[in-house]
């Protein structure tokens, strides 16, 4: 088996290496666009972009063909809650940098100086079809998190090294009964803290000159805090919130409001639906693990597998992430996720778009990601079978026209082991 | 008097222990004419047992009365291994009457046509909080772990469970027929287990499974190694030694009322009962097999020696609970006739569990004498275990295992009712069986597919489409939308 998957990599490498293109003939070709799903269609890659999609396409003679033989195609996947690269094993805090401990205002942390591209966890994640992620700081017990990382997957020995697609992609903030407790112990301090801060952020914007000569009051934020807001406040960087609270939701609404600039996003949500119809009019997006259906605290008690739904229903632009921590490991479940919306009613080709075209959107890079179209880059993937079932993986991955290995760490374990008779040491294998 | 395994140990202190004991019942034996049926009325845990109220917190269980019940024309996973397709269900008087493709309908029954759906063995999760993990999850709420002793064997989980836990309510609509609820991992010894049948009830007792044997967690690795860095053990070396001490305090602690009880026999009016150590009963009653052995292990390393541990002292592992390396010593396991109760791929959230692979559940079945268990850890975890396991068949069956769903199905009912010492009585749809069935709207191994119907021991204890067959916890009572009542 080693020997065979050593062989389908060298396959896979030289025909990648020596075709102009790659048609993907005979697939089930969801493209998340108006398109819908199209039968038997034909995926065009040229270099590391999409150039035709449909039932008519002209195929260069020089092209490497895939058959799909009428399996699904889809987009790369995206999760939007992740660790990748950030991330290497749990408990072990020397190979972890995804947060600061015991600095609750650290939004100018920027998580791309602790990114690995070669972190195991990018592999594994990869061959089950997520191409591109946000990489998020810690989002736990703190109130201003810091700057997460857009980020694309096909990096790692022999690919690209360079994983980062928007260094600053969003900034994190917690809004709830955990982050009150920083802030004192009650939610009125936190909402008070973070007027401040934004207050504090526009005054020192108005104000360098005598900041630098140390003439203005005192702020709440140190300096680079204060620069990193505003890009929040400005709108150039999206401000997502981890909320679940309806009541707590109605405060940043608020907030959002008297800040005109703001572009928020709702974290976790699980009762987002309670206030899905001011969501829709604020134009606010959240990211859901809608499997969320237990009152784990007092505040989530309205937590209900309906939320992917009734957000859908309500015009919510909802993305399905990964939000819950255990599942830091486990990214790739997010396929499992939106198959778990949709046997609680949310359409299928809404739950597909909540991990492709939606959170492409809500960060700002539908331009170049998340459906499958002339133009956009050519993340594509072949599946096994229906890709939100929890029995079939993908056969093919392609990040940026490029095939990726279908290997990684578990998969040589698996190898390694899987025959106990056989009397070579482990470590010979 | 009965020879057991512990006295069987190579070790010299108690190889002359326990021919100081068995030379002194024997003599004693001799001069006794009531002995042999004073013998018959031991239990295996002599006179300890004997003269204690082993069951101090009775099941009150009784099962809800029910109709005679006839599910027909269902896919059928019966748990055991055997897929029926357009088969019956037949439940009466709380059993299971009759299963097949070709069964007499009575003319009593109620008829559930199951035409385009399927039936399975109620699921059994090895591995649950529930209860004293609750939520809301709030330091006053939470019970799972004594970590104030690496040893805490004194400590019964079923005096935390909160029957009013909102998770039994979603459990069951998961098709969880039945829990094995543990203490938590961070002692060496946690204490011991509970199993419950997941029904809604006031107490803890009017849950308890009847006639099932308690469990004692034990955990190996980080955790404890965590938990008791600055007091010890700190080492894996400590915690075996940790373990090792225990039980030869227990097996000292039998000794001492096996001395009783021959002087009682004897007719020595100067017989002094030992005092009783909580804690030490519990080590006892594992080693004789009275409680199960259910042990937190993640690195094959550290099982091959819990395995050695177990001759040791006599002693069977019931199961390795979350096994993450399970796959690398399945072998050994199968020879152990110890199962391994894993997850289909949660892996890397600290390092023992760094080297977890999807194939794991696959391989551990695949040995000879394999036995594999998913389990959930997990109250959310719990409500999809049929996905999980799903998950680790497609695994298996990507490296040509070629399992099937009903032998996947022996995952979740039958291989943990054997881990429990329950299988006579449920984890599979046999004639005379508790008749613990789930209803699903499909083919379970689906992530589209829920259960709708509930059956335990043949009474209908969950209804999708019934708002009156729904758990309500009473904490979730008076909020505007009472609980996820889908």
């Amino acid at each position: 088996m080693r020997t065979l998957l050593a062989l389908s990599v060298a396959l896979t490498w030289s025909f990648a290496a020596q075709a102009d293109s790659i048609a993907i003939i005979n697939g089930t070709v969801h493209t998340v666009t108006d398109d819908g799903v199209l039968a038997n269609a034909t995926v065009l890659i040229e270099d590391d972009e999409i150039v035709a999609v449909g039932n008519d396409v002209d195929i260069p003679d020089n092209a490497h063909i895939i058959d799909a033989e009428g399996r699904p195609v889809t987009p790369g996947l995206m999760n939007v809650f992740t660790k990748i690269g950030l991330l290497e094993v749990g408990q072990v805090s020397a190979a972890d940098d995804y947060g600061l401990s015991g600095a609750p205002f650290s939004a100018a942390f920027d998580v791309t100086a602790g990114l690995n591209p070669d972190s195991v966890l990018v592999p594994v994640t990869r061959v089950d079809g997520i191409t591109r992620a946000v990489t998020i700081p810690s989002g736990y017990g703190s109130v201003f998190d810091g700057f997460g990382a857009l980020v694309h997957l096909g990096v790692g020995d022999g690919l690209d090294d360079d994983m980062i697609e928007i260094e600053k992609a969003a900034q994190y903030l917690a809004f709830g009964g955990r982050a009150a407790d920083v802030m004192g112990g009650a939610r009125g301090g936190l909402a008070m803290f973070i007027r401040q801060a934004f207050d504090d952020a526009l005054h020192y914007d108005k104000n360098r000159r005598n900041f630098d000569q140390n003439k203005t009051r005192d702020y709440v934020l140190h300096h680079l805090d204060l620069d990193a807001l505003l890009l929040v406040l400005n709108g150039d960087v999206p401000l997502v919130v981890d909320v679940n609270r309806a009541a707590d939701m109605r405060v940043l609404m608020n907030i959002a409001d008297d800040y005109d600039d703001i572009r928020m996003i709702f974290n976790s949500a699980r009762e987002a639906w309670k206030v899905a119809e001011e969501l829709a009019d604020a134009d606010i997006a959240v990211i859901i693990d809608p499997s969320n259906n237990l009152p784990t605290n007092f505040d989530n008690i309205y937590a209900t597998q309906d939320n992917a739904r009734l957000l859908h229903e309500a015009g919510v632009k909802i993305a399905i992430a990964t939000t819950s921590f255990n599942d830091l490991n486990n990214p790739r479940n997010v396929t499992q996720l939106a198959g778990i919306s949709v046997a609680n009613g949310l359409p299928y080709a809404a739950a597909l778009a909540a991990i492709t075209r939606n959170p492409a959107e809500m960060f700002g890079v539908e331009y170049a990601y998340g459906m499958l179209a002339p133009g956009l880059d050519a993340d594509v993937v072949i599946w096994e079978g229906d890709p939100l079932e929890v029995t079939t993986l993908p056969t093919h991955v392609l990040i940026k026209g490029k095939l990726m290995p279908m290997d990684n760490r578990q998969l040589r374990l698996r190898d390694r082991y899987k025959d106990l008779s056989d009397p070579t040491p482990m470590q010979y294998r | 008097m009965t020879i057991r395994k512990p006295y069987e140990a190579g070790d010299a202190r108690m190889r002359s222990i326990l021919l100081a004991a068995t030379a002194l019942v024997a003599v004693m034996a001799a001069s006794s004419a009531d002995v042999a049926t004073a013998q018959t009325e031991q239990s295996a845990a002599g006179r300890l047992l004997a003269t204690v109220n082993r069951d101090p917190y009775p099941s009150t269980y009784v099962p809800r009365p029910s109709p005679v019940t006839a599910i027909i024309g269902a896919t059928i996973l019966d748990g055991a291994g055997r897929m029926i397709e357009n088969g019956t269900v037949v439940m009466a008087n709380g059993k299971v009457l009759s299963v097949g493709a070709n069964v007499a309908i009575p003319d009593n029954a109620v008829v559930v046509d199951a035409a385009g759906k399927w039936v399975t063995a109620g699921i059994i999760d090895i591995h649950s909080h529930i209860g004293i993990g609750p939520v809301p999850n709030t330091e006053a709420s939470g019970d799972v772990n004594e970590s104030t002793s690496p040893n805490t064997a004194q400590v019964w989980t079923e005096h935390a469970v909160w029957p009013q836990d909102p998770a039994f309510g979603r459990a069951i609509a998961g098709g969880i027929t039945t829990q094995h609820i543990s203490v938590g991992s961070a002692n060496l010894f946690g204490g011991r287990t509970v199993v419950v049948k997941n029904v809604p009830s006031r107490t803890t007792q009017g849950m308890k499974f009847p006639g099932a044997k308690q469990g004692v967690k034990m955990a190996c690795g980080e955790n404890p190694k965590r938990v008791y860095s600055k007091s010890g053990p700190k080492t894996r070396m400590a915690s075996f030694a940790g373990y090792r001490a225990a039980w030869y305090d227990a097996l000292e602690y039998q000794y001492s009322w096996d001395l009783y009880e021959a002087k009682v026999q004897q007719g020595d009016p100067a017989a002094k009962p030992p005092s009783r150590d909580l804690k030490k009963e519990t080590l006892a009653m594992a080693l004789s097999g009275d409680i199960l052995v259910q042990m937190h292990c993640y690195r094959a390393d550290e099982m091959a020696l819990v395995l050695d541990m177990a001759k040791e002292f006599g002693y069977h592992v019931s199961t390795f609970h979350h096994a993450v390396e399970g796959y690398k010593i399945a072998d050994l396991l199968g020879e152990a006739g110890t199962c391994g109760a894993m997850w289909s791929d949660w892996w890397g959230f600290k390092l023992e569990s760094f080297d977890g692979i999807r194939e794991n559940i696959a391989l551990v079945d695949a040995a000879e004498n394999g036995c594999a268990i998913v389990h959930s850890d997990s109250n959310v975890g719990i409500q999809r275990l049929n996905q999980e396991a799903a998950k680790s068949m497609a695994a298996g069956n990507r490296i040509g295992l070629n399992i099937s769903k009903a032998h996947a199905w022996t995952w979740l009912s039958l291989n943990p009712a054997k881990a429990l010492q329950i299988d006579d009585v449920t984890g599979s749809l046999e004639p005379g069986k508790m008749a613990d069935v789930v209803l699903w709207s499909g083919d379970p191994l689906s992530v589209y597919t829920k259960a709708e119907e509930v059956y335990i021991d043949g009474a209908l204890t969950y209804d999708r489409d019934d708002p009156t067959k729904q758990f309500l916890s009473d904490f979730e009572v008076g909020y505007t939308k009472q609980g996820d009542l889908k």
